[in-house]
């Protein structure tokens, strides 16, 4: 155990990542800032959410987001990851989260954005990333997430993207990038995700997998990504979302991965890192307050675990329209 | 991202170094992106572009880049210079993995050249391959052993280079025996032998390929205790073992053998005493035929199921799937059968022939199944009772006689033993015999308890021995609760699972849980109180059951339930069910007349639903509730909006806001409810 007391181990010190996110969006051209320009959307989107769940989106100028979020919109219809570069669907995902953080979607032309997402469909069902076609289930996931939210799913053949999905399926119950590729918890969400949003988890063996996942906890209270890996706290979202979602989240010590969680974080300057004592970054205070979310710890707002964005915010879009 | 130390801040020197060196890279970013904006392809550019993704191989603009300009450059190139700016690309891609062997755009961008088919080092990229598995710095070989970039990469290259399965089984073999810890390498075993199997390939029998596993593995497992590896791929072969290629189980209500008696709606009056347990009651001269699967299947219709009486009306029947109406998947499918003589008449049901009902993973009934029953009319006078259903009171244990009526109720489909059936029995034989050896473990208990569960499916219903293990197996569990008590939920449950099996393995274990409820016309009631059941298993031995009590247990969720079709009465007070949205299985139950979920968790504030997801009433299809139904009643309005029969319901004791608000809600959703919570409802 480090050397700070052990009585505030047990804290989340909300405010102190609030900070830590605002100065991080200020920090634009640190090393570490420009090296990652080109994910800047997801980066906001972890902010963001982050900010959101502890009931602070608030702190942030929605006005200057929004405007440069739609500089990075391209003629296509699809978002790149900062202003200059190529779309791709990762970044058109973020996007679409975002403005629904700030219920701007409407500022969106739909159509467009949803054709962008619905051409990447391939004709067995899965998606491509981009023009470029590279093919992973997380893009699945990206597309079912965010067509959904567009309530625009009606445009890609859903059962075909079901039946790509399920062709992924292992021998342990988990699900790989492509079929015939190993387990990983990251995939396991995507793939989980994606038939959840579309009512088929009739398709997954939630005792197989349920078990698979709820081994993924270590000797340190948190949960590594595969078989015989270091636990990181990014996984506490991904196999912690996967738990609930099929309804085994029991099955793991909830006291102990909240423990760790708290662990991770930087309490003198803000910020939650994948293990205690590593550096923090925006990617893992993200995932570190959304899996205590997920853990009912108080203070912060319930996420929904298949749209990965606050439950109220879903609700929103769900019965308005 | 990942493993790096927090540190103590930067010295100034080491702050200045950062900071010129977040210069020179935006620099150069900003001159690549002028370069592609503007399209220019000429040698300095794409140069740049190549520096800049050996420092940043994440900036995945610069690989689309780099395809444009190859695009561009092959075009106006002279075919013998196109495996050269090929090559280079390949170069490019190396030294980007150099910098992070994980980099997505770096290995999509070698696969994308590869793919112009052009490349004449395809054959080298195995070898290059194997040159990054077999590398000695330790540190580095962790990071490759389990890159599963590598990995896709390999099966890529495989499939463009047709190379055989045998020869890629003979690779993993290769990686496992230099290093047992290598899920990667199981996992990829896995998937080649499933497909060897599957293609009937010599030598690669169910039979031969399991026993030569079996001994392989052993190795692994019995050598390395706490490696998880090992144990993973052990268990997909017991599953592998007991399973039957290809074939579904099914089972059915009414079960073959079986004598129905059909009653008209005053049945539950006490008119009459039957001891018979197959008394239906039928409002309407109809009564379900219900079928149930192992695994969910599609194509049950009236062409796949033929029905051989003389109760005519009955063509075209429509088979309907329970839960979902919109897939067309289930492992539980009714329809409902008229009944329209005064006379008794005999039913002959048989499917399976068309080999059209099948599971998405492509299993169907390996022999037709088929099952015959009977049905009398039985006429009643009256209308059907006022009364409230009590569930302490009233209650008599039934007798012996009936135990083979019980018999024919409760049979499942059974495995006949066939020449494919024997060597695998005798396979999880000789597992049990080298578990028992095995000292103390996690692992080896938990297997051990698999095994033995696995024997007991093996073992036919009828034969003597069955049975036998599950005290053993209950115990099992009861040591892993307290060896891994971080997982102890898990293994509750997986009890629970062992105690339903053994309940309802045999006639003389279940008949303890039998009782007759007097008010009802000696309905027979399964009691299942008080066994500390956290989750529901066996249904497909208790489709005939239409009033079950499981209060005072552990139960967080309804899931299993909706496969009782039968179900009149059900009891699930006092566990622990904290939202409607858990209870969704019961909208299936159609025939419900009584439910009790009182003294549960329901409607707690910020509880995280975890099964929202599972019954398939969340956002995408949440939009049909319309604006009336207050937000913290919609749960509750899913669920009690279906069950047109309910009279009696009792909801006490729940954090769900009871007294008028309730009351006058539920009346409205329920129309035919005469009890709630005790009280008799002003109509």
């Amino acid at each position: 155990m480090s050397s700070a007391s052990s009585s505030q181990m047990g804290q989340l010190v909300a405010d102190k990542h609030v900070r830590y996110i605002l100065m991080a969006e200020k920090k634009k051209e640190s090393l570490e800032s420009v090296v990652m320009d080109h994910l800047r959307m997801n980066g906001a989107y972890w902010g963001l959410t982050t900010l959101d769940l502890l009931d602070k989106l608030g702190t942030v100028s929605e006005d200057e987001v929004v405007s440069w979020i739609m500089t990075c919109q391209h003629e296509s219809g699809g978002f790149a990851g900062n202003t200059g570069h190529d779309p791709h669907i990762l970044y058109t995902l973020s996007a679409v989260q975002i403005l629904a953080l700030f219920d701007k979607i409407n500022i969106l032309d739909v159509g467009k954005v949803s054709s962008y997402v619905a051409g990447l469909q391939n004709e067995d069902g899965s998606f491509s990333g981009d023009m470029w076609g590279e093919i992973d289930t997380r893009f699945s996931y990206i597309a079912i997430c965010c067509l959904s939210i567009l309530k625009c799913l009606d445009k890609i053949n859903v059962e075909k993207a079901v039946e790509y999905i399920v062709s992924c399926k292992n021998l342990d119950g988990g699900f790989g990038c492509t079929p015939g590729a190993e387990s990983h918890a990251g995939q396991i969400f995507c793939c989980v995700g994606a038939l959840a949003i579309t009512g088929s988890l009739h398709h997954v063996d939630k005792d197989l997998l349920g078990w698979w996942l709820c081994e993924r906890q270590t000797k340190t209270g948190g949960l590594n990504g595969r078989p015989e890996k270091l636990p990181d706290v990014c996984y506490s979202w991904w196999v912690l979302s996967s738990l609930i979602m099929i309804d085994r989240v029991h099955w793991i010590d909830k006291a102990k991965l909240a423990k760790f969680i708290l662990d991770c974080q930087d309490l003198d300057n803000g910020g939650i890192s994948d293990r205690p004592e590593d550096a923090v970054d925006i990617f893992h205070t993200y995932f570190g307050v959304a899996g205590l979310s997920l853990l009912e710890y108080p203070g912060v707002k319930a996420i929904d675990p298949a749209y990965a964005l606050p439950v109220d915010v879903i609700n929103r879009i769900a019965f308005t329209k | 991202m990942h493993g790096r130390k927090r540190n103590a801040a930067l010295k100034p020197e080491e702050e200045a170094a950062s900071a010129s060196e977040a210069l020179e890279l935006r620099s150069l970013q900003s001159q690549f992106m002028s370069n592609h904006h503007q399209k220019i392809y000429t040698k300095e550019a794409i140069q740049l572009s190549a520096k800049l993704l050996e420092i940043n191989p994440e900036a995945y603009t610069a690989w689309n880049y780099r395809k444009l300009a190859v695009e561009y450059n092959l075009d106006s190139a002279d075919p013998s210079l196109v495996n050269s700016i090929l090559h280079k690309e390949l170069e490019v891609v190396e030294n980007a993995l150099k910098r992070n062997l994980k980099s997505y755009g770096a290995w999509y961008h070698r696969k994308w050249v590869l793919s112009k088919g052009h490349c004449s080092s395809l054959d080298k990229e195995l070898q290059l391959l194997n040159k990054y598995q077999k590398l000695d710095d330790d540190i580095k070989k962790n990071l490759v052993l389990r890159n599963f970039h590598l990995w896709n990469y390999r099966r890529f290259v495989v499939e463009l280079t047709k190379t055989s399965e045998q020869d890629e089984l003979q690779h993993t073999t290769d990686m496992i025996n230099d290093n047992f810890s290598n899920y990667s390498a199981w996992h990829n075993r896995s998937v080649l032998l499933s497909s060897l199997i599957a293609k009937k390939a010599d030598g690669f029998t169910p039979k031969e390929t399991i026993r030569r596993e079996f001994d392989y593995v052993h190795n692994a497992i019995f050598t390395e205790e706490d490696d998880q590896s090992g144990w993973f791929y052990y268990l997909w072969l017991i599953d592998q073992t007991v399973k039957m290629e290809t074939s579904l189980r099914a089972s059915s209500w009414p079960s073959d053998g079986s004598t129905i008696i059909l009653s008209g709606p005053g049945c539950f009056n006490g008119s009459y005493s039957s001891s018979k347990f197959t008394t239906y009651c039928s409002e309407s001269g109809s009564f379900p035929l219900i079928l149930y699967f192992d695994q969910a299947v599609s194509g049950v219709s009236s062409s796949t199921v033929t029905i051989d009486s003389e109760l005519k009306s009955n063509e075209d029947l429509v088979w309907e799937p329970v839960p979902e109406k919109n897939s067309q998947v289930s492992c539980v499918w009714v329809a409902r059968l008229k009944f329209d003589s005064t006379e008794p008449v005999k039913v002959k049901v048989s499917l399976g022939k068309s080999r059209e009902i099948v599971s998405s993973t492509g299993c169907n009934l390996s022999t037709p199944y088929e099952f015959v029953f009977t049905v009398h009319i039985y006429d009643t006078v009256g209308e059907s009772q006022e009364g409230t259903v009590s569930w302490t009171d009233g209650f008599d244990y039934l007798d012996a006689q009936s135990s083979k009526d019980l018999n024919s109720l409760m049979a499942l489909n059974q495995l006949k033993a066939d020449t494919g059936f024997e060597w695998r029995k005798q396979a999880i034989k000789i597992e049990i015999e080298q578990f028992r050896k095995l000292p103390d473990s996690k692992f080896g208990k938990l297997i051990l308890a698999k095994l033995l569960m696995a024997e007991e499916t093996t073992i036919s219903d009828d034969d003597a021995v069955k049975g036998v293990h599950y005290k053993e197996i209950l115990q099992l569990y009861n040591d892993l609760m307290a060896l891994d008590s971080w997982h102890d939920q898990y293994y509750k449950d997986e009890y629970s699972v062992a105690l339903l099996h053994k309940v309802t393995s045999s006639t003389e274990f279940l008949s303890r849980h039998l009782f007759r409820y007097r008010n009802m016309n000696n309905i027979v009631c399964l009691r299942l109180n008080n066994l500390t059941l956290s989750r529901i298993a066996s249904v497909e031995k208790l489709l005939f059951v239409q009033m079950l009590d499981l209060s005072h247990n552990k139960l967080h969720s309804a899931e299993g339930l909706e496969a009782l079709q039968l179900l009149c009465c059900l009891n699930l007070s006092n566990n622990r069910i904290k939202s409607f949205s858990a209870l969704h299985s019961l909208r299936h139950l159609k025939q419900l007349r009584v439910l009790d979920v009182s003294h549960n968790h329901i409607g707690g504030k910020n509880l995280v639903d975890t099964t929202r997801y599972l019954c398939s009433l969340s956002f995408p299809n949440s939009g049909e509730i319309g604006r009336e139904v207050p937000s913290k009643y919609r749960d509750a309005y899913l669920v009690l909006r279906d069950l047109m029969k309910l009279k009696q319901l009792d909801i006490r004791g729940n954090d769900l806001i009871s007294g008028e608000e309730f009351s006058s809600f539920v009346s409205q959703v329920v129309p035919t409810l005469v009890w709630l919570d005790g009280h008799k409802l002003a109509s």
